[in-house]
């Protein structure tokens, strides 16, 4: 234990150097030593560094902010804030303690703010009962966190890395996506009130270990809600209202955006829809469905396909990533007649198969082409490969490419 | 004071009491002259010229506590428990109901007519004398063997038929296997097959608790095997270091399912490893319900009065096959299970006492178990006839609200069995096909 505890510590310190800046050192570390990147700036056409910050995905105006149809009128006349990923979560958990007397944190190093600092002030500001550390222990975390559920308690458990999941995935899929169902929906005995959060995604130089995103596992898991937000404004509305959804949820949060994405957030208290998705741009030609970070990537490929193939591309956020929102998507697929799925998971297994799958049963007679996926590889994590694995503007822009043209 | 070696080893934990989190809290400063270790780790640990490793088998084993032998004669005359005659009577009844209600529901499984049983023969004293210590708000978080506590609770024959037989009235609307019993308003845990997860979540529950200022406290029980699952190790290290009023009551009965405990552990029992996680432990004779009852008091008033978990290793024998898909004598001869049940059982040692102190008869006995008989035999009558669940409860439960997803799949079966209705025979279910 005590190997992967340094390495965690050392990831951390690894985090906070090149997150620690701002957008453009971000942007430089993408095409940096730690990961290969064969051509230089100059000679390519689609791969630019991703600016998260320059996305039209994200409010950069409290006027693009609080226009959102998806807040209430009440927020709508409240003020925002600039804020990245974490603090937009530190602001939504904040909430939530405020809120829910019987809310809670806690996990492995949170006391002193967590190592992506999304738990700092906290403890200071509720208390040592109500944000704590506990041993490592992955499997306990998550038992623990469900016996509080099932006491009526809010647990807000941390996994320090989606990677570190799976040492409690038996306590996430054979009690806490079971309960309410084994108890007959008894009203004392669910652990409807958990929201297990966890740092997902590729970082750049996160090796086998601090880069994976396993959503695709949950899709075989029944009772459970998966969500993934794309920025600060998106992270604390479905944050707020994953914890008083009534059933548990994962929130994967991608650790790349916690200083990358920086966008206004209402400073009042919101939810967004757990289930929902939501179409971030319109068009006619194709539809190109994805979540998180990968949405930044797929932002560009839709505008390089506009300039280069004078393509129309709708682009989705599915957000709730299982079960996904298929009325959405199958009104925008009946629209355009063609799908593209995007994801950095690998492509088995992935959310691609099953939007695949379902998107063919539904859209059958309106489909102009097979439905595409540009997926990670079907292989772990490599560090110095990750660029060549994790899809880029390159390969999303080739999908949408190949589907127009089929 | 290099002196240090293994048999003052067992003054530390007195001595590791003295440091606080305060004084961590103001730094930890090493003497030069210091013969103790100021390594945050073990702060109270002292330096020795000896290269001496610790060995186990060095420690004496744990004792077992007993409060009356096997004659049923106390052998403790310095705790005072109290039991009344009425109490006494009712442990006794309910150690006998347990045993006759397995008889019968291990013989019906045998017939087909439900699909799986486990009995508890043997351990009836740990179950029943345990939960008669406990407060009735205390919540317990069971494994699987623990028929007793229910039955002590108040789980009426009823209910456990219910469950049983999968019925409509079972509270898990039928989607768990038999004995797999809950009762909220015996604050009695839904079980699950998964061994050792409750462990935690009993650690979840105490903290609940303790952030509540109840002065109830959160029972957990499991078996020696269970306890080797990493669940068991995540949980007493949280309650620990988390100090949670929880009391673990571990069934060591020296079997799980084939595996002999020399092939699931080589150090003393369970007991000895409560030690290590910071925890107080006592080891009990399972097969004196005297020695559990007063056990589990003295622990429920540790857990309660000072908010840490404590850890009771209650040993006694699993007379009975492991469950009704299992046949013990193809890993352990019959007639070392034969002696177990001739040389000692909790309920005849109980009984004896009571005998001696005039509380219960041979009469009594007779037509109790008669009695005992017919009820249990009615209740199995009524809860066979009912109707089994709706069909329509296949999907609810799921989440707190159906999801269009499942409600597109109801309504794909109801397609099916619409368009098949020969194949399927739903007349055992509530409303039959309207059920869905």
């Amino acid at each position: 234990m005590n190997s992967i505890r340094s390495i965690r510590s050392l990831s951390v310190l690894r985090q906070s150097f090149p997150l620690a800046r701002a957008t453009k050192i971000l942007a430089s570390t993408s095409s940096n030593s730690y990961s290969s990147s064969a051509l230089s700036a100059g000679k390519r056409k689609l791969n630019h560094p991703i600016e998260f910050n320059a996305s039209s995905y994200l409010s950069h105006t409290p006027q693009q902010c609080l226009s959102s149809p998806e807040l209430s009128s009440a927020v709508k006349s409240t003020k925002t804030k600039r804020m990245n990923l974490y603090s937009a979560i530190n602001d939504a958990l904040s909430t939530i303690l405020e809120t829910d007397s019987k809310s809670l944190i806690f996990g492995e190093d949170v006391s002193f703010g967590g190592v992506f600092r999304c738990t700092t002030t906290l403890l200071d500001r509720f208390g040592s009962q109500r944000v704590f550390n506990t041993p490592l222990t992955e499997q306990g975390i998550m038992g623990f966190a469900i016996g509080l559920s099932a006491s009526g308690y809010t647990a807000l458990p941390e996994i320090q890395f989606a990677d570190y999941l799976f040492p409690a995935f038996d306590q996430l899929h054979n009690e806490a996506s079971k309960w309410r169902y084994r108890s007959g929906g008894a009203k004392g005995f669910n652990s409807g009130n958990l929201v297990i959060r966890m740092p997902c995604g590729a970082v750049g130089h996160g090796g086998l270990y601090h880069s994976q995103s396993p959503e695709g596992f949950f899709l075989g898991m029944q009772g459970v809600k998966v969500v993934i937000p794309r920025g600060p404004a998106q992270a604390k509305g479905l944050l707020i209202a994953a914890a008083r959804c009534g059933d548990p949820v994962v929130f994967m949060e991608p650790k790349v955006l916690y200083r990358g994405a920086v966008e206004e957030v209402p400073v009042g208290e919101y939810t967004l829809p757990i289930g929902k998705a939501q179409v971030v741009q319109e068009g006619k030609d194709v539809t190109l469905i994805s979540y998180g970070t990968m949405l930044y990537t797929c932002e560009a490929a839709a505008k390089a396909a506009k300039e280069k193939l004078g393509v129309d591309v709708e682009v989705i956020d599915l957000r709730t990533v299982h079960p996904w929102d298929k009325e959405t998507v199958v009104a925008s697929v009946n629209k355009t007649g063609r799908c593209v799925v995007v994801h950095e998971a690998s492509r088995t297994g992935g959310i691609g198969e099953s939007v695949g799958a379902e998107v063919q049963e539904r859209c059958f007679l309106r489909l102009e082409a097979p439905v595409t996926r540009v997926t990670g590889w079907d292989v772990p994590m490599p560090l110095v490969f990750e660029n060549l694995i994790i899809p880029d503007v390159a390969r999303v822009f080739d999908g949408i490419k190949r589907t127009i043209e089929y | 004071m290099s002196r240090l070696h293994i048999n003052n080893a067992r003054l530390l934990p007195l001595q590791r009491r003295t440091f606080t989190a305060s004084a961590l809290a103001r730094g930890i400063r090493q003497a030069p002259d210091s013969d103790t270790v100021r390594f945050p780790g073990a702060v109270e640990s002292r330096f020795t010229n000896e290269l001496t490793f610790h060995r186990p088998q060095d420690v004496p084993a744990m004792p077992t506590y007993r409060y009356i032998n096997a004659e049923g004669v106390v052998v403790d005359n310095k705790v005072q428990l109290g039991i009344d005659r009425e109490k006494a009577r009712k442990m006794y009844m309910d150690m006998v109901t347990t045993s006759v209600l397995d008889l019968i529901m291990f013989d019906s499984q045998r017939q087909g007519r439900i699909s799986f049983y486990m009995v508890s023969a043997g351990e009836e004293g740990i179950s029943v004398g345990s939960a008669a210590a406990l407060d009735p708000d205390d919540v317990i978080y069971s494994q699987y063997r623990e028929q007793g506590a229910l039955m002590y609770r108040g789980y009426t024959l009823d209910e456990f038929m219910n469950q049983l037989f999968a019925n409509k009235h079972d509270y898990g609307k039928g989607r768990n296997m038999p004995i797999h019993y809950m009762s909220e308003r015996l604050h009695l845990h839904p079980i699950s097959s998964t061994l050792a997860t409750q462990i935690p979540h009993a650690v979840g529950a105490a903290y609940a608790m303790k952030l509540e200022n109840s002065s109830n406290i959160v029972v957990c029980y499991f078996g020696e095997g269970a306890a080797s699952e990493g669940d068991f190790h995540a949980a007493l290290n949280i309650a620990a270091t988390r100090d949670c009023p929880v009391v673990f009551i571990c069934r060591n009965n020296g079997y799980a399912i084939s595996t002999p405990t020399l092939e699931q552990y080589k150090g003393d029992g369970i007991a000895s490893r409560g030690m290590g996680y910071g925890i107080e432990t006592i080891r009990v004779d399972g097969n004196d319900i005297m020695a559990v009852y007063a056990a589990t008091q003295a622990a429920r008033k540790i857990a309660s009065e000072s908010q840490k978990p404590v850890l009771i290793e209650a040993m006694s024998y699993r007379v009975s096959h492991h469950s009704t898909s299992d046949d013990s004598f193809a890993y352990r001869a019959k007639v070392d299970v034969e002696e177990w049940k001739r040389r000692d059982n909790p309920i005849t040692r109980f009984r004896k006492w009571l005998e001696v102190k005039k509380w219960w008869s041979t009469d009594e006995e007779t037509e109790f178990r008669t009695q005992v008989r017919k009820d249990v035999l009615k209740a199995f009558a009524k809860a066979e006839k009912e109707k089994k669940p709706p069909v329509k409860d296949i999907f609810t439960d799921v989440f707190k609200e159906t999801t269009p997803e499942l409600l597109e799949q109801q309504e794909e079966l109801r397609r099916v069995l619409d368009a098949y209705p020969d194949e399927y025979e739903l007349g055992d279910f509530e409303g039959g096909r309207s059920g869905t």
